[in-house]
């Protein structure tokens, strides 16, 4: 009986060290331990009693010497068919990848949502307005009246009705905030889209968005535009570009400036800017002699251009994918 | 307006350079547009200071271009074609040059009495080809060579050779004195400052008033051109009446008579200056209305007198400024036969028009080579009449374009009609003699009052944000000729002077109550720009913060387009043009339209004819669009979110509101080495979009129904309900309609959503369902129900009957065809049961089944598919 059990050892470890699959392995193992071994063990009782404290020994020796053995080489195989799997599972990484359908927004959104932010960050409150306006609204009440020479400065396209035109600038806006909200201070911007009877080309659209700014209160001094534009250019062109500001002239402010941020070869407009005029804070409702504000008007298009080489603004309004995808 | 520094500098010195000096005048708002040299090479500048800068043809070298007299011009021995010019230009001994210039040869023989001073060139020189194409791109160095056996190594030279016109008629013969070899470039070479003027500087078209902005920004001294006259003439009173009948148009009228004039070319330098600003030389005497509107900033119009005594019969003209009578029409100097407006101011005579007043004169009366007596016109008219006037001509379709008109419709003040008035007549009588009449006419009847403002320190500092010194304060507005009076130390008595029309203007009525506000802002800019905008401090805003406020609308729009993206769409953003026609096509040939209809906003003035009106829908962009990208992408997935603009009861202005457009058209799926799969997009592919756009959006209660819509295709068209609120419709578009739009014949899908609803509808505050910890059960079905049973019906009877403990219905699988009876399908349902406090045994879930399927039998007489 001690002869069966140490043959049965020494032919399973054997057998063990010969098999190279996991099923083979299994099939031994449960063989030898869940058969032979439980044969040999059960079979004790027909032992002389003498002989069996010995036998059950020996067995249950076997018996764990067989299970270290199945154990370790359980591991080798494993990690023998781990290897084999890895070697054979090699594919051509070079070949591109399923194609996933992402969306886009617009540039001119994603410029828009980018200067809004900054805005929004500086405290100041988005105002939507309407596109169609009347005359009155677009011009006269910002200090630009009927048959005045800073008329010739927007190219406007008029409507088959009296006095309703496109919006030329975002500007009509600051009457319908300010009318809105005196006599609380104000500080807004209004993004929209703005219209132009320009012939279209390269450089110019007859439609494009603006982003004005307005701020009122009882003590807004120019200083405060030129520390706000200032934080808003550093912000949206980096802080190290320095930036100018210029006289310049619109009707509806007044001291007027023009803003200019140091470009690769010389200045660029982004921005004209001012402090409102007298007139147009009376037409909002609030009194000059108490309230002063400064507004301020950009392009996000041409921003846009600034920011990725763009040589063609009709590329916005075309819709062409092959411009789209790019964003 | 167009500056010759050389002009510029009998007004003011300069202390600055040229460059600098447009640096200056950019930043204090006169916008250089350019500088343009001639002859001289542009100046040193920092790079952050340059502004754009052109030489104008060639730089004169200094050695080899000079000023040279010609002492005596001889006859060339072999040749009748040719003269010897013998040219002093400062060398040891005369230079003789050969030449063919035909202005010389009146002065063959003697020597010359009054030497001629002319562009020399020498050896090495270089100049412009005159005889090449390339005029003025090609040049050529002067080179000796033999003409007609005389050895020539120097040459006089044309305006053409040196660039300074086209004129090669012979060659250019200056009016100097300065010495013989001076380089050119110190008797000719210029620089011209090119200004792109806003309109509130209407006071700095002219050489003055460029000047008064210098000596600002510069501190250099102001010198006004003398007025004084030699008036030895008869008197003028009773030569000629005035009659001024529209003090409001036509505020002031001044007249000077000057007799026994000779009508020529003007002098060279006149001529050049005039030349170097922008304007053609004429004759001597309309030159010098010319030069001295340059130099003023005041039109003039010079009358042939004689002429408007032959018009009187030979009695005594009298001028008269009035509207038109009936019928009048006038044939303008440009030849242009002009319609009169009721608002047209016209100088006239008894016998009729004269000249459209303060733009154009008439032809009759002008000035001509026999011309013999002047009767010289400075006035001063109502500039928002003058624009009106020049808005109505052109939009006649003939457009005035006159240096008069353009200056008077920025605005002239009257004061400054005697003072033109006064320079010309004066030069006039130097330049082309005769006799000046004692005094003018000047009829003024209501000459505006000064405009004086006290100027608290205080304000200027509310303003700007700095305390400017009182004496800086001072400083600057006197130099530019604001009269100041020191009230006490705070506090400043500005009168302003009459050349700034844009002080105080109450453009619109009704503000007069604020004008000293207005005034005081008028004088600060004044201030700041001279002061300088540098030195204004850089604050934050220290005022306190206004009450805060969302704005929903724009939230909704950015969650909205967030939602979409997330799903795989692309934003486009078109045009809000189009024309009823382009949006027609939208709409089946003989079908009622179901988009909105009514009048449209129409553009008076459009670009083009394709952008007419403001559009009513996005769907014709959208499908625009997809046909545009059909040319190169198999697969489009897009939103448009925008404003359409319909019309609006009650009211001029369109109702704008928002829509929201999806469009898809093409391949489900990118085609890649792992092949293209499933085909192309249909309305379930439209209505997974829709459907993920609600969940994004968290809206309730969501469901579709069956629409009817023209522009669709019958039939597979839906209305999305949120709750009892129509959202849109969705589906496959009309095949004629896609037909119309050049798209191919595949299924195009688009949804045309109200933005306005989705907003109202989205829950942004939508609830969060506590997850369960008990185990779901789940469990398949399959019902049998009639063919024309809505799919979204069964599911609505299965969740009702299955109440809350059912969690969720997917449909799997639709099927029809054996085994399933003829007229009916198969819908195939797995559902999960879950409770939120406790594990759901057997029996119930068994109880919840018999609910469900006895309840669609009852209801839609389901049967369950065994």
């Amino acid at each position: 009986m001690l002869k069966r059990l140490e043959d049965l050892q020494a032919d399973t470890l054997a057998e063990l060290e010969a098999l190279t699959t996991m099923d083979e392995l299994r099939t031994l193992r449960s063989r030898v331990l869940k058969g032979e071994i439980t044969e040999i063990l059960r079979s004790i009782g027909s032992l002389p009693p003498e002989e069996r404290p010995a036998v059950g020994q020996l067995g249950n020796e076997v018996r764990q010497t067989l299970e270290a053995a199945f154990a370790e080489r359980e591991e080798q195989i494993k990690a023998e068919e781990l290897a084999r799997e890895l070697e054979e599972g090699a594919i051509d990484v070079t070949l591109p990848g399923r194609p996933v359908q992402t969306g886009r927004l617009h540039p001119a959104t994603r410029t828009l949502r980018e200067v809004i932010n900054i805005w929004r960050e500086m405290g100041f409150q988005v105002y939507l307005s309407r596109d169609v306006e009347d005359d009155d609204t677009n011009f006269t009440l910002l200090n630009i009246p009927q048959h005045h020479p800073a008329r010739d400065m927007w190219d406007t396209f008029y409507t088959t009705r009296d006095g309703v035109i496109l919006r030329t600038h975002t500007s009509p806006g600051q009457i319908h905030a300010m009318r809105e909200y005196a006599p609380e201070p104000i500080r807004v911007i209004l993004p929209g889209m703005v219209y132009r009877y320009e012939q279209v080309d390269a450089t110019h659209e007859m439609q494009f968005n603006q982003v004005e700014g307005l701020v009122v209160g009882r003590n807004i001094r120019m200083s405060d535009l030129k520390g706000t534009m200032i934080a808003f250019a550093h912000r949206m062109y980096g802080p190290e570009r320095r930036v100018r500001f210029r006289c310049s002239h619109f009707p509806f402010t007044e001291p007027s400036v023009e803003i200019d941020i140091e470009g690769d070869n010389g200045w660029l407009e982004i921005a004209g800017a001012g402090m409102v005029h007298p007139v147009v804070l009376k037409n909002g409702g609030y009194d000059p002699r108490e309230y002063s504000g400064f507004a301020f008007g950009m392009g996000p298009e041409r921003v846009t251009l600034l920011k990725h080489s763009i040589e063609d603004i009709r590329y916005f309004w075309q819709n062409d994918l092959r411009f789209l995808e790019q964003f | 307006m167009k500056v010759p520094v050389s002009w510029l500098k009998d007004y003011v010195d300069l202390t600055v350079s040229v460059e600098e000096l447009a640096y200056r005048l950019t930043l204090a708002g006169l916008e250089v547009d350019r500088i343009r040299y001639i002859g001289i090479p542009p100046g040193d500048i920092e790079p952050d200071k340059a502004v754009d800068m052109v030489v104008d043809t060639i730089v004169w070298d200094r050695d080899s271009l000079v000023l040279g007299y010609i002492h005596e011009v001889k006859p060339h021995p072999d040749a009748d074609r040719l003269v010897l010019a013998m040219v002093d230009y400062g060398g040891d001994a005369l230079e003789q040059a050969v030449t063919g210039a035909p202005n010389l040869f009146q002065y063959v023989g003697a020597p010359l009495d009054e030497p001629l001073a002319v562009v020399f060139a020498l050896e090495g020189a270089e100049l412009l080809d005159p005889y090449s194409d390339e005029w003025p791109n090609a040049t050529m160095t002067l080179k000796p060579r033999e003409l007609r056996g005389i050895e020539n190594r120097s040459m006089v030279c044309s305006e053409k050779e040196i660039g300074l016109s086209e004129f090669h008629d012979g060659i250019l013969i200056l009016d100097t004195d300065l010495p013989a070899g001076t380089p050119i470039q110190d008797v000719l070479g210029d620089a011209v400052i090119e200004f792109e003027l806003t309109p509130n500087f209407a006071r700095a078209f002219s050489m003055m008033g460029i000047a008064r902005e210098v000596a600002a920004v510069t501190g250099a001294e102001l010198r006004h051109p003398p007025t004084q006259v030699k008036a030895e003439g008869e008197p003028i009173e009773g030569q000629v009446g005035l009659d001024i009948r529209e003090p409001e148009l036509n505020p002031r009228f001044t007249l000077a008579l000057l007799k026994g004039v000779t009508v020529e070319p003007s002098p060279k330098w006149m001529q050049r200056r005039l030349l170097l600003a922008g304007m053609r030389p004429v004759n001597n005497i309309v030159d010098i209305t010319n030069y001295v509107m340059l130099e003023t900033g005041q039109p003039l119009h010079a009358f042939d007198y004689d002429i408007l005594v032959e018009r009187a019969d030979g009695q005594t003209p009298t001028i008269i400024t009035r509207l038109p009578e009936p019928g009048e029409s006038l044939v303008t100097l440009d030849d242009v036969e002009r319609t009169l407006d009721e608002f047209t101011i016209l100088v006239a005579d008894e016998a009729g028009v004269l000249s459209l007043g303060g733009i154009m004169g008439g032809d009759e009366s002008e000035i001509h080579a026999g011309t013999q007596t002047v009767l010289l016109e400075a006035a001063g008219w109502n500039y928002i009449n003058i624009r009106k006037t020049l808005s109505a001509q052109r939009e006649r379709g003939k457009p005035v374009s006159s240096e008069a008109g353009a200056r008077f419709s920025r605005g002239v003040h009257p004061a400054q009609a005697k003072i033109g008035l006064l320079r010309a007549i004066e030069i006039m009588r130097q330049i082309a003699g005769g006799t000046i009449a004692q005094g003018i006419l000047d009829d003024y009847p209501a000459p505006p009052e000064p405009i004086v403002v006290d100027l608290p320190m205080s304000e200027v500092e509310r303003i700007l944000g700095i305390a400017v010194p009182v004496e800086d304060v001072r400083r600057i507005l006197e130099s530019l000729e604001f009269g100041v009076e020191k009230l006490d130390d705070s506090t400043l008595r500005v009168t302003v002077p009459e050349h700034r029309m844009d002080i105080q203007q109450i453009h619109v009525p009704g503000n007069e109550d604020i004008g000293d506000v207005v005034a005081q802002a008028d004088l600060i800019e004044e201030i700041a720009r001279i002061y300088g905008y540098d030195a204004i401090p850089n604050t934050m805003l220290i005022d306190e913060l206004p009450p805060q406020r969302n704005n929903p609308t724009l939230q909704a729009h950015e969650t909205v387009r967030d939602v979409l993206v997330e799903a795989g769409l692309v934003e486009i953003i078109t045009y809000r043009f189009t024309t009823p026609e382009r949006e027609a096509l939208l709409t089946p040939l003989g079908s009622p339209s179901d988009l909105p209809n009514g009048d449209y906003v129409r553009l008076a003035n459009p670009l083009s004819a394709d952008k007419a009106v403001l559009r009513h829908s996005l769907i014709g962009p959208m499908l625009e669009t997809l046909a545009l990208n059909n040319r190169w992408r198999v697969q489009q997935r897009l939103f448009e979110l925008g404003k359409v603009y319909l019309p609006a009861k009650d009211s001029a202005l369109p109702q704008e509101p928002w829509r929201l457009c999806l469009g898809l058209m093409g391949s489900r799926s990118s085609s890649s080495w792992l092949g293209a799969e499933d085909g192309l997009m249909d309305f379930y592919d439209m209505k997974g979009v829709v459907e993920a756009l609600m969940r994004g959006l968290h809206i309730n209660a969501v469901h579709y129904e069956p629409a009817e819509h023209a522009t669709f295709f019958p039939g597979r068209v839906a209305r999305v309900m949120a709750a009892e609120e129509a959202i849109g419709v969705f589906g496959q578009v009309h095949p004629m309609v896609v037909q119309a739009h050049e798209l191919p014949d595949i299924p195009v899908l688009v949804a045309d959503l109200d933005m306005d609803a989705l907003m109202y509808a989205m829950r942004p505050d939508f609830p969060v369902e506590p997850l369960s910890a008990f185990p779901a059960v789940y469990e398949d079905i399959a019902v049998i129900v009639d063919k024309e049973v809505a799919a979204a019906r069964v599911e609505m009877v299965i969740r009702s009957a299955g109440g809350f403990l059912l969690k969720d219905v997917q449909l799997f699988d639709v099927y029809e065809g054996d085994p399933v009876p003829e007229g009916k399908k198969s819908l195939a349902y797995a559902l999960s049961y879950q409770a939120p406090d406790k594990t759901l045994r057997d029996k119930d879930i068994t109880k919840l089944r018999k609910r469900i399927v006895s309840t669609l039998k009852d209801e839609l007489d389901a049967v369950l598919r065994e």
